[in-house]
């Protein structure tokens, strides 16, 4: 009984994911649309028999997945294959596992039918560490790409891709352990509990430091404006996806959406209080509710942080590639480093 | 190669190996191309060059060494066409080379031809003239300094400026049917005057102007980022911007106190009160300033023009030039002359023989008309001095031994309109 709910819970979260990336599409050109003076979509629409389904323009994300399927499938000549065939699904399959580990809700009491359900894919000891594991994995569908297509611009992309990547995986990194010397556990649904009771227990306020480097670290880690240096499309016309079409180049893209989704995962989890609200939301509640209510403040707060990334991707302008180094190197590790020892200082005084 | 000569494609028998002699550039590697460097061919279709450039870059890493650009990919033979058509016809293919301000093309030759014909049109035909060169300053500008900001990756400054841009096309159709190509001069004045109801349009549009520029600066002039990427990136010193040729907003930024509507004023341009911003630094911050600080100057412009337009007629009279009202042609017979013969084929507006170099300040610098008149009512020569020809010449100074990124922001302060650049 226990493992069939846990499949169902895995099956339920990995449909959701793949529901999340149209809608995210969706929700990124309606926003853009509204800092830009425009409309959006507001064409495309589903109606039966007169009978308005999907109002105007929310079936857009269809109507776009259905274009980039039937687009010729284009394989440079003296590209080489396997990878060039690997890189896409690589951007996709690490970006989505890592939300594995994330609670996005608190224990589910039915009552009636006398189930706890866990809501949670896996309840990993190792927790934080298996989703930074894994979406670090996805660095190399960017190097891949970039080089499998045997193109100067993608080369050029990979290879920012994987500098980038590497570098502000270690300021990441960093900033996770100092919030993690103050949690004093890996246990990822454990660091939502103490911060369920209380607005000033939610990291993000008791570790300011840590969630501003994990914040601009995340960006990076992402590629999205202002780091989106590997694609940069008005200098390398695209980066590392310059030779990809059709289904492969909207894997990537939904690689990209889903890297946003899970690591917005994470920074609510570890920073917002997670699926709690204090006073509003607290764990431990028999109510059947409870468990749908946990996961729709989830949703909510990470419905957030996403209209961040999209707000900033679409107002500031790209850095270049030495100061997105320097940004990195000189500012964002020393800033993260100093942040351990005063935290760790705190704790042990 | 053997083929062709056997097909006899090649008539004249020798093909020439180098069209270009000693000044051709080479686009072969050069010699010392080692293992760690590549060649990138950057354009002719590429986001970054607005149209159709080609820079053939080598590489070391990401830094260039070496940027040779490559013209000519949009020729379209503007200048020949010129021998071809008479002066009005040829207003026509004005629009089409600096699509960004094709007003300020149709005042510019317009007046060459003028000059050549040494008459002058009438007061109001000037200052709506310098109303509509002023207004493409600012159709130019605008959509410049927020494509600057939409090739470092901040696109929704862009959009923004954009879509001002499209309301100053509402009021170019509303003066001469055409959004984008307007062809609204002719020679000896202008092809219809101003429509009722539209000075208050102009005035409630450059009441937004402020607006605009105010969020375009708010969002680039003060932003880190921004500055990053522009300040001290693409330096023209003030000795290469003189020895290139360079005009307009970017001599003005490299320290090169010229603009033409000051110094050698036209269209009446000495009886407006208005500064020109210069600015020493030479880079892509200080081109982005003085077009910002130029549009606030047009402005000024525009609010004196505006308040002090006379009235009466906007073609010269006589019918020698313009073709005469209709009402004096079915009354009177000079005037039916004069419509047959500047409308009949064969005949129309003739020029003296005589050359002339006419050179008014465009958005992006000094635009020159050269006509050679033969006597006819087309000209011999029609040669054009676009500004961006030489502006983009000096293109190689500014970005070599720079990284690739850099391209980008020096090629969004050019302003380079393909158009013009090949003619």
């Amino acid at each position: 009984m226990g493992i069939l709910i846990t499949l169902l819970v895995a099956v339920a979260v990995a449909v959701a994911l793949l529901q999340v990336v149209p809608l995210l599409v969706y929700g990124e050109r309606k926003i853009s649309a509204w800092i830009q003076d425009r409309d959006g979509p507001n064409r495309v629409h589903l109606t039966i028999k007169g009978v308005p389904i999907m109002p105007k323009g929310l079936m857009q994300p269809l109507a776009d997945a259905i274009k980039l399927m039937f687009k010729e499938d284009m394989v440079p000549t003296k590209a080489d294959r396997f990878l060039f065939m690997l890189a896409p699904v690589i951007a996709v399959v690490p970006n989505a596992a890592a939300f594995c580990v994330i609670p996005f809700g608190d224990n589910w009491v039915i009552a009636s039918m006398g189930l706890d359900v866990n809501l949670q894919v896996s309840n990993a000891n190792a927790g934080i560490l298996v989703t930074l594991a894994l979406s670090s994995l996805a660095v190399y569908a960017l190097a891949f790409g970039g080089w499998a297509a045997n193109s100067k611009f993608p080369l050029m992309g990979g290879l920012r891709a994987t500098a980038q990547i590497i570098s502000y995986e270690i300021a990441l990194g960093l900033a996770l352990i100092s919030v993690l010397l103050t949690a004093g556990t890996l246990d990822l649904q454990e660091i939502v509990h103490q911060q369920a009771h209380n607005f000033t227990d939610w990291n993000m306020f008791k570790q300011p430091l840590a969630f501003f480097i994990l914040l601009v670290a995340a960006f990076a880690e992402n590629n999205r404006l202002p780091f989106d240096l590997p694609e940069a499309e008005s200098e390398l016309v695209g980066g590392y996806h310059t030779e990809y079409s059709g289904l492969k180049f909207s894997m990537f893209f939904m690689g990209e959406y889903l890297a946003m989704v899970s690591m917005s995962g994470v920074i609510v989890t570890l920073f917002m209080g997670g699926w709690s609200l204090p006073g509003i939301i607290d764990p431990g509640s028999l109510s059947f509710f409870h468990g749908p209510a946990t996961v729709l403040c989830f949703v909510v707060k990470m419905a957030a942080v996403l209209f961040f990334y999209i707000w900033v991707r679409w107002t500031l302008p790209r850095f270049r590639y030495d100061q997105l180094m320097n940004i990195g190197w000189k500012k964002l590790i020393p800033l993260a480093l100093l942040n351990i020892g005063v935290t760790a200082l705190v704790l042990a005084s | 190669m053997a083929d062709l000569k056997a097909t006899g494609l090649t008539s004249k028998g020798k093909i020439p190996t180098e069209p270009f002699g000693d000044r051709a550039i080479s686009f072969e590697p050069e010699p010392g191309l080692g293992e760690g460097r590549m060649i990138l061919n950057f354009g002719p279709q590429h986001p970054a060059t607005h149209g159709t450039l080609r820079l053939s870059l080598e590489l070391e890493g990401e830094i260039i060494v070496s940027a040779k650009p490559d013209i000519g990919f949009l020729h379209t033979g503007f200048e020949k066409l010129g021998e071809n058509r008479n002066y009005n016809q040829f207003i026509t293919v004005t629009d089409r080379m600096n699509y960004m301000s094709a007003m300020s093309n149709n005042v510019g030759f317009a007046l060459a031809v003028e000059e050549l014909l040494e008459i002058e049109v009438p007061p109001r035909a000037q200052a709506i003239r310098l109303i509509m060169a002023e207004l493409s300053r600012i159709s130019d500008h605008i959509l410049c300094v927020g494509l600057q900001g939409m090739d470092l990756g901040a696109f929704s400054v862009m959009l923004w400026s954009f879509i001002q841009r499209e309301k100053l096309y509402d009021v170019f159709e509303l003066t001469s049917g055409g959004r984008l190509t307007t062809s609204y001069t002719r020679v000896g004045g202008l092809a219809y005057d101003l429509p009722d109801g539209i000075i208050p349009r102009i005035k409630a549009f450059l009441a937004k102007v402020p607006e605009i520029i105010d969020e375009v600066e708010y969002m680039l002039s003060h932003n880190r980022i921004f500055i990053d990427r522009t300040q001290g990136i693409g330096v023209l010193t003030k000795e290469n911007a003189i020895s290139y040729g360079v005009t307009g907003p970017m001599a003005r930024a490299a320290g090169v106190d010229h603009d033409l509507r000051r110094d050698r004023p036209y269209m009446g341009y000495q009886n407006y009160d208005f500064d020109v911003p210069v600015k020493t630094e030479g880079d892509a911050y200080a081109r982005y300033e003085v077009r910002v600080q130029e549009m606030r100057e047009s402005l000024k412009i525009l609010d004196q023009a505006l308040d002090n337009l006379p009235s009466g007629p906007v073609n010269c009279l006589g019918g020698k030039v313009r073709l005469p009202g209709k009402d004096e042609v079915y009354t009177k017979m000079e005037s039916l002359i004069h419509h047959f013969i500047l409308s009949m084929p064969g005949h129309g507006l003739e020029t003296p023989k005589g050359e002339i170099y006419h050179a008014t300040e465009s958005p992006n610098g000094e635009l020159g008309w050269f006509l050679v008149g033969d006597g006819t009512s087309i000209p011999y020569r029609a040669r054009v001095r676009p500004p961006s020809f030489y502006n983009y010449s000096a293109i190689r100074t500014m970005i070599e031994g720079k990284p690739l990124a850099d391209i980008v922001s020096v090629l969004g302060s050019l302003n380079v309109i393909a158009g013009e650049l090949d003619r």
